[in-house]
């Protein structure tokens, strides 16, 4: 056991020395001095209290996103059709504000009326994909993708045509919300308490769930082997579409809190890879929940680090995701490697 | 060609599947090859065939000593191997698997591939379409193809494996009229099979392979009374056996009729006792999986009804089965019983109806402990699964069973245990016996069956014995009718 | 619209969509191996903006189609190798890649944003350009979209009419039995997945240097279109025709988004261009659902003549991706 706990840690570190060095290699490539750089993207993140406020309003998508796809993964699934999940989620809370915008309902009954409508949309348009998987057959890495599409163009289609400000409509998005209708936010700030208050209760109600509850045993077990799981006696249909409609929840309430507490209105591509980014993400903490905390604000760091290098060193901000991709595949072909290394050894 | 096998050694870990091997098979000569499941026939066959290599020993072709890296190596041989599931490709057609393998240019040349098709289906009055496609094919079609396919590639040793097995009776015929023609035309000729009837019917001789050795061969006329000795062993003394089985009436099917793509059973009717064991013996791919899924509930059948102390579950899913306490215990351990990558603990408290939202850990640990004390399991609460050695695998599944249950359903219970942990848990079932269980186990192991059971139903090619009583089975009249012969004695009053 | 207006409309969606059959062709090859390279997205940025870097510093056209080729080659290899020998999950490593291509492509095509190009000259082949309406819709493209009516037929002939394309599709089906027939499955599944990398990698620079010469970041307008191509690749059933259908169609239905915009602004044209999506969606549906356990139990239920008749009705509708697409393959 020791032996392979060493192993372990040693893969995983090696993993992040080699993604550090590959990436030093690139910004050596571009011309940029490599630890100016990396110091850059420190500051860029932490160096203000203005960024570290970035930081953490980007945390909380990218963290909803992740417990949700956690919950899919533990049920063995790829769910890729996350980001659209997150963007009708979006929708459904535009469309109830509109709805209710300017009737008697009180302000802040209406956020939350949206933000749960968000919920719904999304598991909604989960519970499609997962559909299509348990009762068609239909691999969800393709159903996700094809509705993922068909969300984007829904969102084009509402932003200049239906919603569409008066006048012309533009990629802006619609019409912004009366400022009653946004959720709280620090003084000064965009940060809202309410946004990273509820992503981290998601995820310390995720980890729980996976971890301490028989639900999340359940989905384990139909994750780790559905046949066994079935003669066990779970009902392995009804927990893969519980995962779908669970994940596409939080994606949809990761959308709802663009929506109401970032944007304050529906814009195309309001799901900005948050999706994707929470699928790296979980694949990188090799789906233990505990660590889906930190390392989504790592990675949220890194964005907002990244920022700044444009102005600074006219390198492009996708440097961050460069770093992410990177570090997430050495993690992959190191377990491999790491695989054979114990079956030789 | 001449075929030697020469102290051929085969050792899968502690298995030693081939001992010491010595076979010669002069040209022309349709050899038979006996052996009850595990007796290493399969093991030599891929050897010589190309699949594995031995760890000793010699295959001598025509005199000259070689050796053979891979299949395809084979075929350069002249060796070529008819698989029980033929290794064809469904979605292409005829003429594309016929063609397909034989080396050659950038074009297939179908044309003249084509001509040599129709040739050969010709010689052995095979009638097969080119342009048909594989997938609706019957198996002794796709086993024509494959003859003819092996014959053009200039196989002059060919190996069939098990090749009656869902075929009908017209292409058995066939199969057997191309088997005495390849014969004639001085090919050798390996036919594997535990049927007795073929094998004393087609072959010029026979070898018989028990326990890794070639225990004997023989030549017609045939005692099949000798082959079966030479199969299993002599008759054991069965030991004291623990009768049970006086209850009420749990199970009771009448007219079961259950089908797959390649098997029909039909109409089994049976009524089982509590506390009684019944064996369910025969031939992998005779049956008798196919119809413990359908008394689960995991298959549903095609007609008949089955009937659980009163409860009608006729149609009904697994579910509905297991809430009136039927369990199912896979052949494959940590393929479909058993979880990898979860824990003992895990998987007890997976078994188990769940308590409340939460799990308690401290009590499902504890529960985890007890059990594989009451088991013997070795392993703690926190080990996985798959760090299990087999027999414990097999000890945590029953371990992992609820108490009561009106029907527990095994597929090969102590498949590939010692001897050790096959007493113990047959101890552990019966047991569960006492408490009024019953059983319906499958085994490919005579001794276990004649044992163990208090009734006997033996499958051959999706027929159905009638329940035998145990007590007036012998070794060898078992494996007879494993073996497909005696059937006609029983049908006509023999036997129950 | 006039006859003339319509058949360049239509020349043009022949030649804006050869980089989609490229990418769509090459993974077509690869999954009738068995493996999925799902990295496309990334690797056509990324051939793209390299194909195009080096062609602007060389001046070589030649040179950045083959630097495109190779990024779209060593992106498939990665793929193969933490599947084929590393046995890590295809489906995990391809999607890390194509996030990666995508920024790596943004991150170091930085230096060639905007940047004029070279560009793939028109080159109308002299008496076919005459012939009315085939002419002016076929035979005044460029070289690329030549090629790519290629490449289709190759693909074509390859998997179907050849004795090596025979045991591509064995390879794919059922590996067991090519190997069985003398196949080093291994060895090919690398060979396929590389050669269907680099025609991915061919997409890239046949966009950048050729249908909107040069590189703009983000505002290329290239990102989504190898999750489209995939879309595309099964919606074709591994076969290059209908694959091709696909595309063409894909790009019929972009090009009448744009027309129909200018004419009837009330119609979202959203609806159009999102049209293959459900369209690929219910495909999938129809071909995978005889697997489904409630069909199997369904079937089972029904009187036998029904069930004969409703297995075989399964049967035919069965275009199953080939067997063995995603499953690591060992000879023992």
């Amino acid at each position: 056991m020791k032996k392979n706990l060493w192993t372990n840690i040693g893969f995983q570190v090696g993993a992040l020395v080699l993604a550090l060095l590959i990436a030093t290699l690139i910004l050596v490539a571009v011309g940029a001095p490599p630890f100016k750089t990396y110091a850059s993207i420190i500051s860029g993140a932490f160096g203000s209290t203005n960024n570290i406020e970035e930081v953490l309003i980007t945390w909380s998508p990218l963290l909803l996103t992740t417990a949700g796809v956690l919950i899919t993964f533990s049920a063995g699934l790829w769910n890729i059709g996350v980001e659209g999940q997150m963007t009708l989620g979006a929708i459904f809370t535009t469309w109830i504000l509109r709805l209710l915008q300017g009737s008697s309902v009180p302000p802040a009954l209406i956020i939350v009326l949206g933000i749960l409508a968000g919920m719904i949309g999304g598991a909604l348009w989960a519970s499609l994909a997962g559909a299509l998987k348990t009762f068609g057959g239909v691999n969800e890495i393709f159903g996700g993708l094809g509705l993922n599409f068909v969300s984007t163009a829904l969102t084009i289609y509402l932003v200049f045509g239906p919603w569409k400000r008066p006048g012309v409509g533009s990629m802006s998005g619609t019409q912004p919300f009366d400022q009653a209708l946004w959720l709280p936010t620090l003084p000064k700030t965009e940060l809202s308490l309410w946004a990273l208050g509820i992503s981290v209760l998601v995820i310390a109600v995720v980890y729980i769930l996976l971890r301490g509850t028989h639900i999340g045993l359940r989905l384990k077990a139909v994750g780790k082997n559905p046949k066994a799981a079935f003669l066990m006696g779970v009902p392995t249909w009804q927990y893969s579409m519980f995962a779908f409609l669970l994940c596409g929840a939080f994606a949809g309430l990761s959308g709802a809190i663009q929506v109401t507490s970032v944007y304050h209105r529906l814009l195309p591509n309001i799901s900005n890879g948050y999706g994707f980014l929470g699928l790296l993400v979980a694949m990188l903490i090799n789906y233990q929940a505990i660590w889906a905390a930190p390392i989504a604000f790592f990675f949220a760091a890194l964005n907002i680090g990244s920022v700044q290098l444009q102005i600074i060193y006219k390198l492009d901000s996708s440097f961050a995701g460069v770093f992410q991709d990177l570090l997430v595949l050495l993690v992959l072909i190191g377990e491999g490697a790491r695989q054979r290394f114990l079956r030789k050894g | 060609m001449n075929v030697e096998l020469k102290n051929i050694h085969k050792t899968f870990g502690k298995v030693h599947a081939n001992v010491g091997i010595n076979l010669a098979i002069p040209a022309g000569t349709i050899q038979g090859l006996l052996g009850e499941n595990g007796a290493g026939k399969s093991t030599l066959m891929k050897i010589l065939s190309g699949f594995i290599r031995a760890d000793q020993g010699e295959i001598i072709l025509d005199g000259h000593p070689v050796v053979i890296h891979s299949p395809a190596d084979a075929i350069r041989h002249g060796v070529g191997m008819l698989h029980q599931d033929p290794l064809d490709i469904p979605p292409l057609r005829v003429i594309d698997n016929f063609i397909l393998g034989r080396e050659g240019g950038l074009l297939p040349g179908q044309v003249e591939a084509g001509r040599d098709f129709k040739r050969l289906a010709e010689q052995f009055s095979f009638s097969l379409d080119p342009e048909a496609y594989v997938d609706s094919l019957t198996v002794g079609e796709r086993q024509q193809l494959e003859i003819l396919r092996l014959i053009w590639l200039g196989a002059r040793v060919l190996i069939f494996d098990e090749p009656t097995t869902g075929i009908s009776a017209s292409q058995k015929e066939k199969l057997f009229a191309a088997l005495r023609l390849l014969a004639e035309q001085g090919k050798t000729v390996l036919f594997v099979s535990h049927k007795l009837e073929d094998v004393e019917g087609l072959c010029h001789r026979v070898a018989v392979l028990r326990s890794g050795v070639l225990v004997g061969e023989a030549k017609p006329p045939y005692i099949t009374r000798q082959l079966v000795e030479m199969m299993f062993g002599k008759a054991i003394s069965v030991g004291e056996r623990n009768p049970t089985g006086a209850g009420e009436v749990t199970l009771s099917l009448r007219n079961l009729t259950v089908e797959d793509y390649r098997l029909k059973i039909q109409a089994v009717s049976l009524e089982l006792h509590g506390g009684e064991v019944i064996g369910l013996a025969g031939m992998e791919g005779s049956g008798q999986g196919l119809f413990l899924r359908a008394v689960s509930g995991l298959v549903r059948a095609v007609d008949g009804q089955i009937d659980l102390s009163g409860h009608d579950l006729t149609g009904r899913n697994y579910q509905a089965f297991k809430k009136r306490g039927v369990a199912f215990l896979p052949a494959a351990r940590l393929e479909e019983g058993l979880i990898p990558g979860l824990t003992l603990t895990e998987h007890v408290i997976l078994a188990e109806e769940p308590e409340g939202f939460f799990i308690n850990w401290e009590k499902g640990r504890q529960l985890a402990q007890s059990r594989i004390t009451d088991f013997n399991v070795k392993g703690t609460p926190a080990s996985t699964v798959e760090s299990l050695s087999g027999g414990n695998q097999q000890r945590a599944l029953l371990a992992l069973l609820r108490a009561p249950l009106n029907l527990l359903l095994l597929e090969h219970p102590t498949r590939g245990l010692d001897i050790e942990s096959t007493i113990y848990i047959w101890s552990k079932l019966k047991e569960r016996c006492q408490q009024g269980t019953s059983i319906l186990f499958m085994s490919s192991d005579l001794e276990e069956i004649l044992h163990y059971s208090d009734r006997v139903l033996v499958f051959f090619s999706g027929r159905v014995t009638p329940p035998l009583k145990a007590a007036s089975l012998t070794t060898e009249k078992l494996g007879e009718l494993i073996g497909g012969s005696g059937w006609t004695e029983l049908a006509s009053g023999k036997g129950a | 619209m006039d006859t003339n207006t319509t058949l360049i409309g239509l020349a043009g969606v022949l030649a804006s969509a050869a980089p989609v059959l490229f990418a769509v062709m090459g993974e077509t090859l690869t999954e009738r191996a068995g493996i999925i390279n799902l990295s496309m997205n990334g690797t056509i940025l990324l051939s793209a903006m390299g194909g195009f870097a080096v062609a602007y510093t060389t001046g070589s056209l030649a040179l950045g189609f083959l630097a495109g080729m190779l990024i779209g080659a060593v992106v498939a290899f990665i793929v193969a190798f933490s599947s084929i020998t590393l046995h890590q999950s295809q489906v995990a490593v391809g999607f890390v890649l194509a996030l990666a291509g995508r920024d790596l492509s943004y991150f170091l095509g930085v230096p060639y944003m905007n940047q004029p190009g070279p560009s793939l000259p028109g080159w109308s082949i002299p008496l076919l350009k005459d012939i009315p309406i085939l002419g002016p819709l076929f035979f005044r493209q460029n070289l690329m979209t030549y090629l790519s009516y290629l490449v289709i037929i190759l693909a074509w002939l390859w998997i179907f009419r050849t004795r090596p394309g025979l045991m591509l599709r064995g390879i794919g089906e059922r590996p067991a039995a090519a190997y069985v027939r003398g196949a080093n499955v291994k060895l090919l599944r690398y060979i396929y997945t590389m050669i269907g990398g680099a025609l991915i990698g061919l997409a890239g620079p046949a966009y950048t240097l050729n249908v909107k010469a040069g590189w703009m970041g983000t505002q290329t307008g290239l990102d989504g279109i190898g999750w489209i191509a995939l879309s595309i690749t099964i919606f074709g059933g591994w076969n290059p025709l209908r694959a091709a259908f696909g595309a063409y169609l894909f790009a019929f239905l972009q090009w009448l988004g744009l027309v129909l915009q200018a004419s009837l602004p009330g119609i979202p044209t959203q609806v159009l261009q999102v049209a293959p999506f459900p369209l690929m969606i219910l495909t999938l549906l129809l071909v995978n659902i005889g697997d489904a356990e409630w069909v199997q139990r369904s079937l089972a239920a029904m009187p036998a003549g029904t069930r004969r008749v409703a297995i075989r009705l399964l049967r035919a509708l069965r275009a199953s991706p080939p067997a063995s697409l995603g499953v690591p393959f060992e000879s023992e």
